[in-house]
């Protein structure tokens, strides 16, 4: 028989539902695999104590018919979200030390609908980083290895912790969140599905900021439905965030079983970037065939900005990065380095607080800010980014339904290959994905299949503002079309 | 620019004559119950760091909501100042360090404000008017309070003030002398209060200024200005700007050149000083804050607001002038405060409005100013003070028992009309009494009267003798007449 903890979140929602196990037997069952995976550095903390006295709250509610959309459903969190009186770091020495007396409205909306928090996931620090290799707690160590290997690779990032978890089937979702592609390269990395939403969909109050113009927090699972089920209890209007949409929440999982037929799938020409392997040629091809299949009409279409996009981001992303993490001055919470006087703490503070890669960023973004240097980078960038909007407004309104891509441009790399050198290599790592976010569009990865070496390679699905569900349906098909990825042998056991 | 020169507002230097432009940056703490971005009480006072939230706090993950009370009050503010209201305004974030301010950045407004240009008629004490051009009006948050005081070797911070509502109403440099800076910081200061949206506080720091000072010879451009910050009353403005245009006066008259700075000004000490220069002023990397939306509404929204605008003080100057026929002067004294101009014009009503405002502003006014008190506060209501003037206008009272009436209403309350009966205060108009009280003084008074049939203006110590003799309340147009008659003087 299959561990609790490997059943997908859908089956195990059945199962609690027809009591065939109780929540308190699925928490634990998480507990335990938790406990062995050490080794792969995906939590940084966790909350037996508490995912037990939830889960015994679930198995209460259940007995007594009144069970929850998530009720006993056990989930790791990104250390992203504020979490009530569970330390919060984002993968940061700075915020160490700190608790949040608050609870960010994503993970509040996860436990209203009954979930169980298993505990915080790590993450590239502040979510910056796409290999979470950045974190200051050590990198995440991805389940999966290449065929015949037991170097170990990296799970992407900056979700991945989250990844890594799911896959290792060390919760059976996980919060994520997503800014240049944080949700959606380590699930194609792990063999997991994750979806960026529409910007706006998902609250971001509670959650540490990175760029806020472009962050969105979503899921990562197993499967396409198990995603769905979790975006439709972590989604909803929230007052706290006036960039959230104050809209209601579509039946998501009702979604998955539409199917593409009459759909328009677009295949956007300029994602052909020079280099491409032919492997990921041919899976995008593979893709393109199984909606095609399914009843889809596909065409080439074409974003002809996608490939300033890259540079965009990384003017804007830092730019607002420079300024959110302002905040983090030794002054109110977490790392205090004293100094000779009010400067010298700060410098003191920030030097030793932050890490490389977000001191980059923060240096970066307080450049393209400076005085005669905003127009020519900042404003710029500005108008880049609606021109990209532009070319998906122009495809949507053309009749496409959806745009299909690869998620990344490799599968996962080892750690410590890349990036060590030049910045840039690992910030190619978003070259699919970071155009969705400039767009504030949503996104999904799916797996379609292995490379040569044994590793998972996602797609990626790309939909109109607000229609997460025509993603879940296209989804579905590949996820249908490619079979279950099988997860890796739980070597780390 | 070719605006004639005012050769009184000149100031001597050394060598030449000197004109001192002046611009004024205002920040008006906007009333309301709670702060900018956040539920947070604004009240004054309370222990340190009562009145903080999650997101004044800046703790991770918080994200400020705009409060549309104090959206409303920049609207009704810029109506007020006449000014183009801005349907669509940006937020953006000046980032700077700072304890006290601990997101590390201030929530403001750089290239698109709330409130575009208008302008404020300033009337100068000499009777003269100008109209000071408003450049913009925006909203932005206040930051907390460093105490430097608490500890020997620490800072403390209090965040109270952190993310309060602040509207900083920029003036374009159009006044010419330190008069005419106190006269536009009154002025605006009075649309605010009777807009209701700033209560201009100077004490409590509810109004502060920053003021920019050049000074050039007549006809010559602008000069090289310093920015005298966060002076906190219009009285230290007025000292600020001479001390300031005295001092750059004298470093050019000595072949110096002005270097822009921005300065302190001591009162104390009866000086300014440097805080810092050009090439230490901040780099405050403003660009839009990505966790706010556009500020957007339509001209519905202006219409309501500016439906239920109260009558500013201009228009209603005007009005007390041409309905009450008071003295512009007059009239500007009463509309200072709209509860003075409420209290005159409840005193006013149905009677004759220059004695009601002979009354308010000289009796009444100077009472309170002597005892401290406010028209909020006045001992005398305007029923009270409209029934004093009453008396009078019936000729139940004289002049001068008014004044007695006045004071024991003041004193001891009471309905003035009851008062004058129970105490026996009515003037007497029964000629017979006053001709024996005349008669009585002309008899013991020979030679007097033989002067003055020489000296009629000896007539007034008859006058005073007369109602010194009746205790003050005999009609002194009837004393007059007798006395006239009695003596033969025409």
């Amino acid at each position: 028989m299959t561990s609790l903890n490997e059943l997908t979140l859908a089956e195990a929602r059945d199962g609690l539902k027809a009591k065939d196990f109780s929540a308190t037997d699925l928490t634990r069952a998480h507990l335990d695999a938790m406990e062995k995976a050490r080794a792969l550095n995906a939590y940084l903390v966790e909350t037996p104590d508490r995912a037990l006295a939830m889960a015994e709250a679930a198995d209460t509610r259940i007995a007594s018919g009144e069970a929850r959309p998530l009720e006993g459903i056990p989930l790791g969190i990104k250390d992203l979200f504020c979490t009530e009186g569970v330390a919060t770091t984002a993968g940061s020495k700075i915020l160490e030390g700190f608790t949040p007396a608050y609870e960010s409205a994503v993970t509040a909306n996860l436990w209203r609908d009954g979930a169980v928090m298993l505990g915080k996931l790590n993450l590239d620090e502040f979510a910056m980083g796409s290999s979470n290799e950045t974190s200051a707690y050590g990198d995440v160590v991805s389940p999966w290895r290449r065929a015949g290997s037991d170097a170990k690779l990296v799970p992407g990032g900056s979700s991945g912790g989250s990844a890594a978890a799911v896959a290792a089937h060390l919760c059976l979702g996980a919060t994520a969140t997503d800014t240049g592609g944080s949700i959606r390269q380590p699930a194609a990395f792990t063999g997991t599905v994750g979806i960026k939403p529409t910007y706006g969909r998902c609250s971001r109050w509670g959650t540490v900021a990175y760029a806020s113009s472009l962050d969105q927090a979503g899921p990562i699972a197993r499967t396409v439905r198990d995603c769905a089920i979790l975006l439709g209890s972590m989604a909803g209007a929230d007052a706290r965030d006036t960039t959230c949409a104050d809209l209601p929440v579509p039946d998501f999982e009702a979604a998955v079983a539409r199917g593409v037929k009459g759909l328009t799938i677009g295949i956007p020409k300029e994602y052909r970037v020079a280099g491409m392997s032919a492997e990921i040629q041919a899976l995008w091809d593979r893709g393109a065939a199984m909606l095609k299949d399914a009843g889809a009409t596909v065409r080439e279409i074409s974003l002809p900005h996608t490939p300033y996009a890259l540079p965009a981001y990384y003017i804007v992303a830092p730019a607002e990065a420079s300024s959110n993490l302002a905040r983090y001055d030794g002054v109110r919470y977490g790392l205090r380095v004293p100094g000779k006087d009010i400067a010298g703490m700060y410098e003191n503070t920030r030097a030793a607080g932050f890490g490389r890669e977000v001191k980059r960023r923060i240096m970066i973004g307080t450049y393209v800010l400076s005085a005669g240097y905003y127009d020519a980078y900042y404003v710029r960038a500005q108008k880049i980014r609606t021109l990209i909007k532009r070319d998906f407004e122009q495809a949507y309104a053309a009749g496409v339904d959806a745009i299909l891509t690869p998620a990344t441009p490799s599968a996962a790399f080892g750690i410590g290959e890349k990036g060590s050198g030049d910045p840039v290599e690992m910030y190619l790592q978003d070259v699919f994905t970071i155009t969705v976010n400039m767009a504030g569009l949503p996104g999904i990865s799916v797996p379609a299949g292995l490379d040569a070496q044994g590793l998972p390679l996602g797609l990626q699905l790309i939909g109109r503002p607000f229609d997460e569900e025509t993603l879940f349906a296209a989804a579905q098909v590949i996820e249908d079309a490619t079979g279950r990825t099988r997860l890796p042998a739980a070597w780390w056991a | 620019m070719t605006a004639a020169v005012n050769p009184k507002k000149l100031i001597k230097g050394g060598l030449h004559d000197w004109e001192v432009v002046i611009g004024m940056e205002i920040h008006a703490q906007v009333t309301s119950r709670s702060k900018l971005f956040s539920g947070a009480s604004t009240e004054f006072g309370g222990e340190p760091n009562d009145h903080v939230s999650l997101v004044d706090a800046a703790m991770p993950g918080m994200l400020p909501v705009i409060n549309e009370a104090c959206v409303a009050q920049a609207v009704r503010t810029g109506l007020g100042l006449k000014a183009q209201i801005n349907h669509r305004s940006v937020f953006d974030r000046k980032n700077y360090f700072y304890p006290d301010l601990p997101q590390g950045y201030q929530i403001s407004q750089f290239k698109d404000p709330i409130v575009g240009e208008g302008e404020v008629l300033v009337d100068l004490p000499d009777g003269e008017s100008i109209t000071v051009g408003i450049e913009r009006l925006h909203l932005e948050q206040d930051a907390g309070k460093s105490l430097h005081d608490q500890n020997p070797t620490q800072s403390f911070v209090d965040l109270n003030r952190s993310g309060v509502a602040l509207m900083e109403i920029v003036s374009r440099p159009d006044l010419r002398s330190s008069e005419e800076a106190r006269a536009y910081v009154t002025k605006l200061r009075t649309i605010l209060r009777y807009l209701g949206t700033c209560d201009g506080d100077m004490e409590k720091g509810s109004l502060r200024a920053d003021v920019n000072v050049s000074v050039r010879r007549v006809g010559d451009p602008l000069g090289t200005r310093c920015e005298i910050k966060n002076v906190n009353s219009i009285r230290f403005i007025g000292q600020a700007i001479e001390t300031e245009a005295r001092r750059q006066i004298a470093i050019i008259e000595d072949g110096g050149t002005i270097s822009q700075e921005t300065r302190l000004f001591d009162p104390g000490k009866g000086e300014t000083r440097s805080m810092r220069s050009k090439e230490e002023a901040h780099d405050y990397r403003y660009f839009p804050d990505p966790d706010l939306l556009p500020l957007e509404f339509d001209q519905a929204y202006v219409d309501a607001l500016a439906a239920g605008l109260p009558e500013l003080p201009d228009a209603k100057k005007a009005r007390f002038i041409a309905s009450y026929g008071l003295s512009p002067y007059d009239a500007g004294v009463l509309i200072a405060e709209r509860a003075s101009a409420d209290y005159f014009e409840a005193v006013a009503k149905g009677r004759d409005g220059k004695a009601a405002a002979n009354w308010v502003i000289n009796e009444l006014f100077g009472r309170l100013n002597k005892e401290g008190h406010s028209i909020e506060t006045s001992p005398v209501s305007a029923d009270q003070l409209g029934a004093i003037v009453d008396l009078i206008g019936e000729g139940v009272i004289s002049g001068k028992i008014a004044k007695d009436l006045f004071e024991i209403v003041w004193s001891e309350g009471g309905d003035p009309r009851q008062i004058v009966d129970a105490r026996g205060l009515k003037q007497v108009t029964d000629t017979g009494a006053i001709e024996a009280a005349v008669d009585e003084i002309i008899a013991r008074n020979p030679e007097k009267v033989a002067q003055a049939r020489e000296k009629p203006t000896l007539l007034g110590w008859f006058v005073g003798q007369t109602m010194k003799a009746t205790g003050g309340k005999a009609n002194p147009a009837a004393v007059n007449a007798l006395l006239k008659a009695k003596l033969g003087i025409e």
